[in-house]
């Protein structure tokens, strides 16, 4: 393709790089399918309207993400290659991004979780040797500062609304609670990454994530539940079963239609 | 067909200010900021432009519309480039910009580079958002995100109105 033989160089492609960009591109690409099954089903319209818009700027950075994945790799896939003909042992992204949307509760909340643990991450990227990939983060940032935003303040109103909405809340907390150890594992392809400076150690961003989670939580008046997180085995394509249907449905067109556009 | 030797990057830059941004019909792509370079190497012409959000859907409408707006001036040999560094932000309008947004019934993000957004989603931390209609400061956030990602959705307490804010990016 041209898009490979532009950049491809005689030397081996950089695998170490090509992985962080599929654990990257992955999260926001299922997050914003998930996302994305709330069209037409948001609780009010400016919700709808809402989950949509984050929905879209999700895919969109996972197209960017996973276009420089295909760049980096040299082999001739494109963001669309990468996105609809991979298996789900294949992709790389958190489990938490996977797990059904749940109730209007439970969705926010998962947002929550990941945008802050995204705002931190983008933060630090910002600062990447790679410098296309500082750029991407740089723009990503502002449009995940704008989604944090949103999903703290319903998380803060949720908790810290009615009997019933604090309990619908606090469940889901409980629920995802587990799967958000993954967000923090750091393995030998993230320890070279650190160590040549083109992406953040994952264990470091544990303490500005809590920290940042535990202020909105005291303000819903939400509590962290003392359960043990789910880490290893991380990002290795160990997905919950939800993935493959999630797949399904998001490949099938592609699939069905090779090289169909629209 | 030959590009005209009267073809110039500034006379390029002109012919561009016909192509609208589709979400905000009443700006153009050059005093919104997308234009970052224009290129002639002989006959061909490239056209740098930078997103504004990642997952702006008007982008692909936008490159189409450069290449044929050129092409109707007899410009046939046009690219479209997409440039992601920097990062666009709405410090790049122009004043006029926001200034016909205002007009056409939006709330203009604030001159000057943007400034950092805090991002937890409560606090005294937004800046008041003065109404397009009626100037009144007193106006009431009523969802981060409005009928693109680029925008949120205020109420004026004054004058009751609903309206949007392009939001600083």
């Amino acid at each position: 393709m041209a898009a490979a033989s532009g950049s491809s160089r005689s030397s081996s492609p950089d695998l170490d790089l090509f992985e962080l960009l599929l654990r990257l591109g992955d999260d926001r690409l299922v997050l914003g399918h998930r996302l994305s099954e709330w069209c037409g089903h948001g609780p009010i319209l400016e919700e709808d309207i809402a989950l949509a818009n984050i929905a879209l700027d999700l895919v969109g950075q996972a197209n960017l993400l996973l276009g420089l994945a295909g760049t980096v790799e040299g082999a001739g896939r494109d963001a669309d290659a990468l996105a609809y003909f991979r298996e789900a042992v294949e992709f790389r992204n958190c489990r938490l991004v996977e797990l059904p949307r749940g109730d209007f509760g439970m969705t926010m909340m998962r947002q929550f979780l990941f945008d802050v643990w995204s705002w931190h991450h983008l933060g630090r990227l910002r600062e990447s040797s790679h410098a296309e990939l500082a750029g991407l983060a740089e723009r990503s940032r502002k449009e995940t500062t704008y989604h944090l935003r949103h999903s703290s303040t319903w998380v803060a109103r949720l908790g810290d609304g009615t009997e019933e909405s604090h309990a619908r809340v606090q469940q889901a907390l409980n629920e995802l609670w587990r799967f958000t150890g993954e967000l923090f594992v750091t393995d030998e392809v993230d320890a070279r990454l650190a160590e040549r400076g083109v992406a953040p150690d994952p264990a470091t961003l544990r303490e500005p994530w809590e920290e940042t989670v535990r202020e909105v939580l005291a303000r819903a008046t939400l509590h962290a539940p003392e359960v043990p997180v789910v880490a290893r085995p991380a990002r290795r394509g160990d997905h919950t079963e939800h993935l493959g249907h999630l797949l399904a449905e998001m490949q099938i067109l592609a699939r069905s239609h090779p090289g169909a556009s629209w | 067909m030959a590009v005209s030797p009267a073809i110039t990057a500034e006379r390029i830059r002109e012919l561009l200010r016909e192509v609208k941004d589709p979400e905000v019909p009443v700006l153009d792509i050059v005093e919104m900021g997308l234009v970052r370079d224009v290129v002639l190497e002989g006959d061909d012409v490239r056209v740098d432009i930078t997103p504004t959000y990642s997952g702006c859907p008007a982008m692909e409408v936008i490159e189409a519309e450069v290449r044929d707006t050129l092409a109707a001036h007899g410009i046939t040999r046009a690219t479209v480039r997409r440039v992601f560094v920097p990062a666009w932000t709405t410090g790049w309008m122009t004043d006029e910009a926001r200034e016909k947004l205002r007009a056409y019934g939006i709330a203009p993000p604030a001159p000057g580079p943007a400034e950092p957004v805090a991002p937890l989603g409560f606090g005294p931390t937004v800046r008041a958002v003065s109404c397009p209609f009626c100037g009144s400061p007193d106006t009431v956030l009523e969802s981060t995100f409005g009928s693109t990602a680029c925008k949120s959705l205020h109420r004026c307490e004054a004058c009751h109105q609903p309206f949007e804010h392009f939001k600083p990016h």
